[in-house]
């Protein structure tokens, strides 16, 4: 399919010139669309979730048995209507009696099918929604590099389309018991009011389980193209919408619209070719049902004159003949929807099983308030991947109401000790102490109200600035979130914002400039109020002119509490308690800003220079 | 250069007043009046008509497909009639079983066969028209104006030109064959029962008017439900979304059990509406299966009393049993053609609305390419306030001129129009007053291809593609040799990273260039402008995420190509407007002060207090 896309892009051409260079849409890896039709471990994994709906899936299944008896005795009771009521001196009674059958049947059929109906859905649903809660459950607390090296795309996939392939699958499931069950009651039925008859009729049955079989591979790789040429599409789309600045900019209009022309001609042709193969067979099983009623109508007929069958056997035959393909085609339809599920359980699964490396150990303990707001990093090993070591033998003290500095180059591991310092991450040795405690004997929950963090980009979520300022510290009053904002010098421009703190942010707060962002975020952490505050390149992003109000918010809130600075620009740092200069994960020299000079070395030289960063080396 | 501590200096005002128009706006509605909704159904239909043998074999197909499944019902009768009342053994009833069989063997082959047709050509319809409406929104979208996407979401266009599409592009087939099927075995088969006897064939037909209106009540009813859910959904998504995106602050502020509880809320709300439509769908189908069953009841009950007493055959009873069961499930598609309908007009009115709008940046009637041999370029009185917000002008009588060779650099606090000007030279926005000119003419007298061809702005926001570096670097010009996009690439320092790639410039670089870094990004950015050699260059702060160092020697590039172009470097960081000829401080839309570095420093205005501050140090407390 891919292929095809490849080869219509030759069309464009302009003057003769080789193809344009293609960039209209993604280059998007699909993820396999189907497994394993049958793969117990995982079904294992799913029925742990349905496993407390255990009583509504029995009722379900009791209740699809009753619907396909239901489903089934209405041919037989129209077949003893013809043979017992209508025979000419019968009982008068019996016609009557057929019908209160009937009436029987049909009242059972709809209380069946309501109560069938209503808990398959509603326990598909709920075993939907549990699966999604524990996953993202689970992601709340699955550790920090798993996150980082996830795209977050991949992860929504999972919390949405796979989780969905799933509640399709539970669906369908029982509604497959109940074609099962109809399949092999209609042919039973057949055989027992003749069976003669019935297997001659029932002789088409397996060609066209023989037709489906062939078919089915070819016009699934029918389906997948059309698939994927529409996701291509519809890619190419989202990208055209995304990035129509750059597009207008770069004038590239023409070369799009011809480029995208091709992708959409692609796929429309899949999709007339995958509809091709969706309606070859409707011929192939009109054709058999035809030749099933000529020979009810030509053996059993004959039958019938020969007194050898009753009339309404024939008559029940006809009925059933109308509906004996359908669960047929329901049932290989099943096949593709378990395989998808397959496929989607096994991603799921791979979520779930993300081991949980950070946890509280048995016997963390809970910082009590007011414990003295000290770090300190001993002899401190971490690396992301083993032997490629990102800090080495670090240590440092930060006394309560101290402000130190961290400088480096790109790649020092200033980042990493911040990290580690919340527990992001394990150290590989030595360790991390907060308020005289390891932080892995420290639960996470009473960590983190220690700790408050300032990052680059000042994350906003949905909702109003009010909720943004509160966060997690639901019970802060409104009075608390606008001393707070007063303070880092936010409620001004919130005041101004046209419903004032009430007013919604947008995408991760578009509709504020990079520097009010990042004022909210610093009016967010002294909510929190955390002794300890964590400030990662808090202003790097920042235009200057906002720079002045950023450096008097970050006064208030560095005041009364311990601070760790990282900051690649040296002259924002001056003032620190101490800078400590980390290269190649090593502490390589450390003291005041003027020690540092006296020193004469890293740091000075730069300083002198005139650089404005350690990265400018 | 003079110094001019100015406000705006004397230009000759040449250009007419010329209003901007305002910008295209979208309405998104979900109700439509029926004037609207015909309409809106007949532009559907009419995009099909463009594949007029489609159209033609679908509608004979389905009317004969209708056709040959009537017969079903009588042929089946009268087999069972032939073999009633007859002696055993009777050659002719055997023969004329065998008939009738060969003749149920034929219409079904011949019913498959059309019923394929009409389902194959009335899908192809609607695939041709859904490929046309595509292609026609794709082409709008790139062409409306900034000042339109700005006011649109971007999610809101992708919905429309995914979901809403979807909507419309089947109206042929789930609208118009749908009916045409269900007027041929309704109006033909119920004519055919009622002609035989009318008591019993209304009573047949009984079902028909309840599960008509049953299944377009709940079908409406589902269609609401179902996009209250979706609405409900999008919120526990975004609600994941951001938790995901946001870990580091989730985690930072320890707020799992804070975010697992506006999951709860979010999940709470759609699982309810979902377990609602569970209901609502079951309900139906089971009163609908009811209302059928009991008429076949009845049917079975006044049939067989006239079987007995003679009146009817037991053939035609039989007859009438198989016509209902066919009847069955079109009837229940009656909702689905109600829910088409209600689709197609929402749907198409929502889509139309988009591709009737108009650019409000367009060419003018006559507009002819740009001619530059200069180039010189004129601010001349330009005023300006965006279309979202017309009155706050954003620019005030703003005037300047460029010539080829010249390096201007623009600064100014946040707010005072910096990045307007750079975006009005490519005429992203028309100007609201005032004339820009481009050698003596005006950009909105030229096309805007020609116009853009020749000025370039590498923007502070960086868009790339998800495909290969090299992919993206020759976005402007997807011809470029390789030599040139390397050339290029290394001007804007970016090849020697090219170089670390697996697979150098065909890496390719992950959803929305997500890989690379701020800083590797804008020099992405750059390498892609420099490729296209603009006449007029203009850097939008593009240079912000970049260190020092490699910031300098990229302005070292860029002024080693000087003498080709005009240069317009606008930034917030003193330092990168260090060697421009000029530099323009604006503020709150007017030039406060012009000059070089040095003349600015010795004025000691704006500029001077700009250059002390952003030499002081933060973390100050005590």
């Amino acid at each position: 399919m891919s292929g095809e896309t490849e080869v219509e892009r030759h069309d464009v051409r302009e003057d003769g010139r080789r193809p344009p260079r293609a960039v209209v849409g993604s280059h998007r890896v699909e993820e396999e669309m189907f497994g394993r039709v049958f793969d117990p471990r995982i079904l294992r994994r799913i029925w742990v979730f349905v496993r407390p709906y255990r009583r509504q899936v029995r009722i379900s299944v009791i209740a699809v048995l009753v619907f396909t008896l239901s489903q089934l005795s209405i041919p037989m009771i129209i077949r003893n209507a013809f043979d017992v009521g209508l025979a000419k001196g019968a009982w008068g009674g019996a016609l009557y009696a057929a019908v209160a059958a009937f009436a029987a049947a049909i009242a059972t059929n709809y209380v069946a099918s309501l109560v069938q109906e209503r808990s398959v859905g509603k326990v598909a649903e709920n075993v939907l929604f549990d699966i999604r809660e524990a996953m993202f459950g689970h992601l709340q607390q699955v550790s920090q590099s798993f996150m980082d090296r996830t795209e977050v795309g991949r992860l929504m996939s999972r919390l949405q389309g796979d989780v969905n392939a799933m509640q399709e699958f539970l669906e369908t499931s029982v509604i497959s018991v109940g074609d099962l069950v109809l399949l092999f009651g209609i042919v039973g039925c057949m055989l027992w009011l003749d069976w003669q008859l019935g297997l001659l009729t029932l002789s088409v049955l397996p060609v066209l389980f023989l037709v489906r079989i062939v078919w089915l591979p070819r016009a699934r790789a029918a389906f997948i193209a059309a698939h994927e040429t529409n996701s291509i599409t519809n890619g190419a789309l989202a990208e055209a919408i995304h990035g129509v600045r750059t597009v207008q900019g770069m004038t590239r209009q023409t070369v799009n619209a011809k480029l995208y022309d091709d992708m959409a001609g692609a796929n429309l042709r899949t999709h007339l070719v995958a509809g091709r193969y969706a309606q070859v067979l409707v011929p192939v099983v009109d054709t058999l049902t035809g030749l099933s009623m000529a020979v009810v109508v030509v053996v059993g007929g004959a039958m019938v004159l020969d007194r050898t069958l009753d009339v309404g056997v024939m008559v029940a035959f006809l009925f059933f003949i109308q509906r004996f393909f359908d669960p047929v085609r329901s049932l290989t339809m099943q096949y593709s929807v378990m395989q998808r599920a397959m496929a989607s359980g096994q991603r799921l699964t791979e979520v779930l099983d993300v081991p949980l490396k950070i946890i509280d150990a048995p016997d963390a303990v809970t910082l009590p308030q007011g414990t003295p707001a000290s770090v300190e990093f001993r002899g401190v090993r971490f690396a992301y991947v083993p032997g490629q070591p990102v800090l080495d033998d670090v240590s440092f003290r930060v006394e309560p109401g101290q402000t130190v500095a961290l400088v480096g180059p790109t790649g020092s591991g200033k980042s990493s000790v911040m990290a580690l310092l919340h527990r992001f991450y394990d150290v590989t040795g030595g360790a991390v102490i907060v308020g005289g405690h390891d932080v892995r004997q420290i639960t996470r929950a009473s960590l983190g109200q220690q700790i408050a963090m300032v990052l680059q980009e000042p994350f906003l979520f949905t909702g109003t600035v009010l909720e943004n300022i509160r966060y997690n510290k639901t019970d802060a009053t409104e009075d608390q979130v606008i001393a707070a904002a007063r303070a880092v010098g936010a409620h001004g421009f919130i005041e101004r914002l046209p419903q004032g703190y009430a007013t919604e942010l947008t995408e991760r707060g578009s509709n504020l400039s990079m520097g009010q962002r990042q004022l909210v975020s610093f009016a967010r952490a002294l909510v929190a109020d955390a002794p300890i505050l964590i400030l990662d390149e808090a202003t790097a992003s920042i235009d200057s002119h906002s720079e002045q109000d950023i450096q008097k918010a970050l006064g208030v809130l560095l005041n009364g509490r311990s601070g760790l600075v990282i900051a690649h620009r040296l002259d924002t740092i001056r003032n620190a308690d101490r800078i400590i200069v980390l290269n190649a994960g090593r502490v390589c020299e450390s003291g005041t800003h003027q020690e540092l000079l006296a020193l004469g070395g890293q740091y000075a030289e730069l300083y002198r220079s005139g650089h404005a960063s350690f990265d400018d080396r | 250069m003079a110094i001019s501590k100015t406000e705006s200096p004397p230009v000759v005002q040449t250009a007419t007043a010329r209003p901007p128009l305002p910008a295209e706006r979208l309405a998104l509605t979900d109700t439509v009046s029926w004037r609207k909704a015909v309409g809106t159904m007949w532009r559907v239909m009419q995009i099909g008509l463009e594949t007029p043998w489609q159209v033609t074999i679908a509608l004979l197909s389905t009317l004969l497909a209708a056709i040959f499944q009537l017969m079903i019902p009588q042929l089946l009768g009268r087999a069972v009639d032939l073999t009633q009342g007859v002696a055993t053994g009777d050659r002719a009833a055997q023969d004329a079983l065998l008939l009738t069989a060969l003749a149920v063997l034929g219409v079904a082959i011949l019913r498959g066969v059309f019923a394929t047709f009409q389902n194959y050509f009335s899908e192809a319809v609607g695939h041709h028209t859904g490929y046309r409406l595509r292609l026609s929104y794709y082409d709008r979208i790139q062409h409306l104006s900034f000042g339109f996407h700005d006011s649109v979401h971007s999610g809101d266009l992708i919905t429309l030109g995914l979901l809403d599409i979807e909507g419309a592009r089947m109206f042929f087939a789930t609208g118009i064959i749908r009916f045409l099927l269900l007027f041929v075995l309704i109006g033909f088969g119920g004519w055919w029962l009622l002609s035989i006897d009318l008591w019993l064939g209304l009573l047949a037909l009984s079902f028909v008017p309840y599960v008509g209106w049953r299944s377009s009540q709940s079908q409406l009813e589902l269609r609401q439900t179902w996009l209250d859910l979706q609405e409900r959904l999008s919120v526990l998504s975004r609600v994941m979304e951001e938790n995901l995106a946001g870990t580091r602050i989730v985690r930072a502020f320890s707020a799992q059990d804070h975010e697992m509880q506006k999951f709860r809320e979010a999940s709470v709300r759609a699982l309810d509406l979902a377990h609602e439509r569970v209901d609502l769908r079951v309900n139906s189908t089971a009163a609908m299966t009811l209302s059928f069953l009991l008429a076949m009841g009845a049917v079975l009950l006044v049939g067989g009393i006239k079987v007995r007493t003679g009146e009817m055959t037991v053939g035609t009873l039989t007859a009438f049993l198989t016509f209902m069961t066919i009847l069955q499930m079109p009837v229940r598609q009656l909702g689905m053609l109600v829910n088409s309908i209600a689709r197609t007009s929402t749907c198409g009115a929502r889509v139309f609305g988009l591709l009737d709008l108009e650019p409000s940046v367009a060419d003018v009637p006559g507009a002819r390419d740009l001619r530059i041999d200069g180039p010189v370029l004129r601010f001349e009185d330009v005023g300006f306030a965006y279309p979202s917000a017309r009155d706050t002008p954003v620019l005030r009588n703003l005037s300047f001129t460029a010539g080829r060779g010249e390096i201007i650099g623009i600064i100014g606090p946040p707010g005072s129009g910096k990045t307007t000007v750079a975006q009005l030279i490519p005429r992203f926005y028309d100007v609201t007053s005032g004339a820009i000119t481009i050698d003596g003419q005006d950009l909105r007298d030229v096309t805007l291809a020609s116009l853009r061809r020749s000025v370039k702005v590498v923007s502070q926001d960086v868009f790339m593609f998800t495909t290969t570096m090299e992919n993206n670097i020759a976005y402007g010009d997807p011809w470029a040799e390789e030599d040139a996009i390397e050339g290029s690439s290394g001007d804007a320092q970016l090849h020697a990273y090219v170089d670390t790639l697996p697979e150098r410039y065909r890496t390719v670089v992950g959803e929305r260039g997500a890989s690379l870094s701020g800083g590797q990004r804008q020099r992405m950015s750059i390498a892609r402008t420099l490729l296209v050699a603009p006449e007029i260059l203009v850097f939008d702060d593009s240079t912000a995420a970049i260190d020092a160092r490699t910031e300098r020697r990229i302005l070292a590039a860029i002024r080693a190509g000087r003498d080709r172009r005009i240069t317009i470097l606008v930034a917030h960081r003193l330092s990168t407007l260090a060697d421009a000829d000029r530099i323009l401080v604006l503020e709150q839309g007017r030039i406060v002060e012009q000059g070089n570095h040095a003349e600015l420093m010795a004025l000691g205005g704006r500029y001077r207090s700009l250059h002390d501050l952003q030499n002081r140090s933060y973390g100050d407390r005590r």
